[in-house]
């Protein structure tokens, strides 16, 4: 199969997926107890307010009918209008898009350089003293709350004696960005890369244990260059896979992570309209959310075909 | 004939069993793990013992004091114990976590039971919802969900469930693919036993080993996924004394305070290194010879 036949299959896959999700936040609305309307308005909530917003939601019409028009709204790009700022919902996340898009960037930059070295020379040097101590920081790491990892850092590098990064904020300009993005993104980083450690780990050990690895060794090729050129190369391939099925926990993670460090990204948006009690922001960003981790699965799929040939014929 | 494929079923699930009660105390991991949960949660069950202040009782005339013999972990910003509030701290966390993670098992398992053993059109639905929900990302599912449902323990409970029975399923949906070519399925079916009996009897303890295992690893994630809406000020409304809430109280004094943030999350780290290397071990006892 080509890859454009492949990434086309994959793309079908994804419809239900992607049908399912609109399912899910269209029903976030009729999850809140009592009436939605009223609830969202909370002590703001006048009769003609919650008339308005029952015409707004179609919260009048049977369920499928509202379903039906959720999705017709959202195929012209139409997320609802904020209850709090009056803007488009959509404009809203794709304004705070950039930082997060920034944040999930340098985060999982960061993660690849913390995990590949650590899992290489683990599995170079299995069951000897720098294996188990590799080995020790998913059990630990795993545990670590991943805003108290934000506080810690923000303690030893922004505050007091060390203060070489900004609290928060965004910065301006390309390098006030970076600036600003190092911590955050270290601490997405450091959350995600304990479960990239354990899996890279496992992979090396299967490569490093394969005939190909053994033939490198017999030519006389130096260790080094037998695991960066031979092993590593190859055991890239399963990174991708394991970072694609993580990244869910690392986008995620922004959102939490976008709090401790007051950037304004869609994460902050999502808390902030939280407590604003915006109901279609709150959706917006969900979906916006999920959409995001749906495409960087695709484009997983379609990476790991491309580098291994094999998994189109599956 | 049933009696036969009984006995035959029960052959692994005893051997796990004898293996643990005969192995457990030699597992590092394990007596490590259990020794300190065991001092978290007496502690948690013993609060108003090894306390001696009111949780939520507030000193206005003692705010953010140092450590001294009445506070050892000092006071913050509202005169209140740090020591008392992280003992009741962890009774609230502990609680929510432990019990949060039973309903995700028990209908991640039930649908990765059936779907797994009846594959067809039970299993492509199951799998269709298993891929919906993995597509948003943990927290942001969850957040959404508590701010629909409202705060307070209960939608904490529905809102995990929710979001967390996926990985049950697919574990034990896996485990069901693998068990139920395995011959004492077959006899079982050959004995004209009724699918509710080869699930309930024979599967199903079985395939429950990885739940149990991954059940530990999950309570991490429930007590993470807990203090983090703590943090975020979504979980267990104040003044109910809960970690993540006293970090992000302690935030604001971290130039002057820093004890403040840093104490809960190190509770926070030891309860779940502690879970961590229970499920390690549990992983270990628990293998299939």
């Amino acid at each position: 199969m080509s890859l454009a036949g492949y990434a086309a299959r994959r793309l079908l896959h994804m419809i239900p997926i992607v049908f399912g999700v609109t399912l899910l936040v269209f029903f976030l609305i009729h999850l809140v107890p009592g009436d939605p309307a009223r609830t969202m308005l909370g002590t703001h909530a006048t009769p003609q307010k919650i008339k308005l917003l029952h015409e707004q939601w179609g919260l009048d019409e049977p369920l499928p009918v509202q379903y039906w028009r959720f999705l017709e709204r959202l195929v012209h790009g139409d997320l609802g209008s904020s209850l709090f700022y009056s803007v488009p919902a959509g404009r809203l996340v794709i304004e705070r898009l950039p930082v997060t898009l920034w944040l999930i960037g340098l985060g999982t930059l960061f993660s690849v350089a913390i995990a590949v070295p650590l899992a290489t020379i683990s599995a170079a040097k299995r069951d000897r003293p720098t294996d188990h101590v590799v080995r020790a920081v998913p059990l630990v790491g795993l545990g670590f709350p991943q805003f108290w990892i934000g506080i810690m850092l923000l303690l030893a590098f922004a505050l007091n004696s060390g203060r070489a990064f900004p609290v928060g904020g965004y910065g301006e300009g390309f390098f006030g960005h970076l600036h600003s993005m190092i911590l955050p993104a270290l601490t997405v980083a450091l959350a995600i890369s304990p479960i990239l450690i354990r899996s890279l780990r496992a992979s090396m050990l299967e490569v490093l244990g394969s005939d190909y690895i053994a033939t490198a060794r017999s030519k006389g090729l130096p260790e080094n260059r037998v695991l960066i050129r031979h092993a590593l190369r190859n055991a890239s391939i399963s990174m991708v896979t394991v970072l694609g099925v993580n990244i869910g926990f690392l986008v995620g993670g922004t959102l939490v992570v976008e709090q401790v460090f007051a950037l304004p990204g869609v994460g902050q948006l999502m808390i902030n309209s939280i407590f604003q009690r915006d109901f279609p922001v709150v959706q917006a960003v969900t979906l916006a959310f999920a959409v995001m981790v749906v495409l960087v699965y695709l484009t997983t799929d379609i990476i790991h075909a491309l580098l291994d040939p094999r998994v189109r014929f599956d | 004939m049933s009696t036969a494929a009984a006995t035959v079923v029960e052959a692994p699930a005893v051997s796990h069993r004898q293996r643990f009660r005969d192995r457990w105390y030699r597992n590092t991991s394990f007596v490590a793990g259990a020794s300190i949960l065991g001092v978290i949660v007496l502690l948690a069950i013993l609060a108003p013992l090894v306390t001696w202040h009111d949780p939520v009782q507030q000193d206005l005339l003692n705010t953010l004091q140092g450590s001294s013999w009445d506070h050892p972990l000092g006071t913050d910003d509202l005169g209140r114990d740090i020591w008392t509030r992280l003992v009741y701290g962890a009774r609230t966390d502990l609680r929510i976590a432990f019990l949060a993670v039973v309903f995700p098992f028990i209908l991640g398992t039930f649908a990765g039971l059936i779907s797994g053993y009846f594959t067809g059109r039970t299993d492509s639905v199951v799998n269709w919802l298993v891929n919906v929900v993995v597509a948003f990302p943990f927290y942001v599912l969850i957040i959404a969900l508590v701010f629909v449902l409202g705060p307070g323990s209960r939608n904490i409970y529905i809102a995990i469930t929710i979001v967390g029975w996926v990985s049950y399923t697919r574990i034990v949906r896996g485990e069901v693919l693998v068990q139920k070519r395995q011959e004492y399925v077959l006899a079982a079916h050959a004995a004209g036993l009724s699918n509710t009996r080869i699930l309930g009897r024979h599967l199903l303890p079985n395939v429950i080993t990885q739940g149990v295992v991954f059940a530990m690893s999950d309570i991490v994630l429930d007590i993470l996924a807990i203090v983090t809406l703590g943090y975020l000020g979504m979980g267990v409304q104040p003044p109910t004394a809960d970690w993540g809430r006293m970090i992000a109280d302690g935030q604001t004094y971290l130039t002057t305070n820093w004890q403040l943030s840093t104490i809960p999350g190190i509770a926070v780290v030891i309860t779940a290194l502690a879970l961590s290397l229970i499920a390690d071990g549990l992983a270990d006892l628990l293998r299939p010879e």
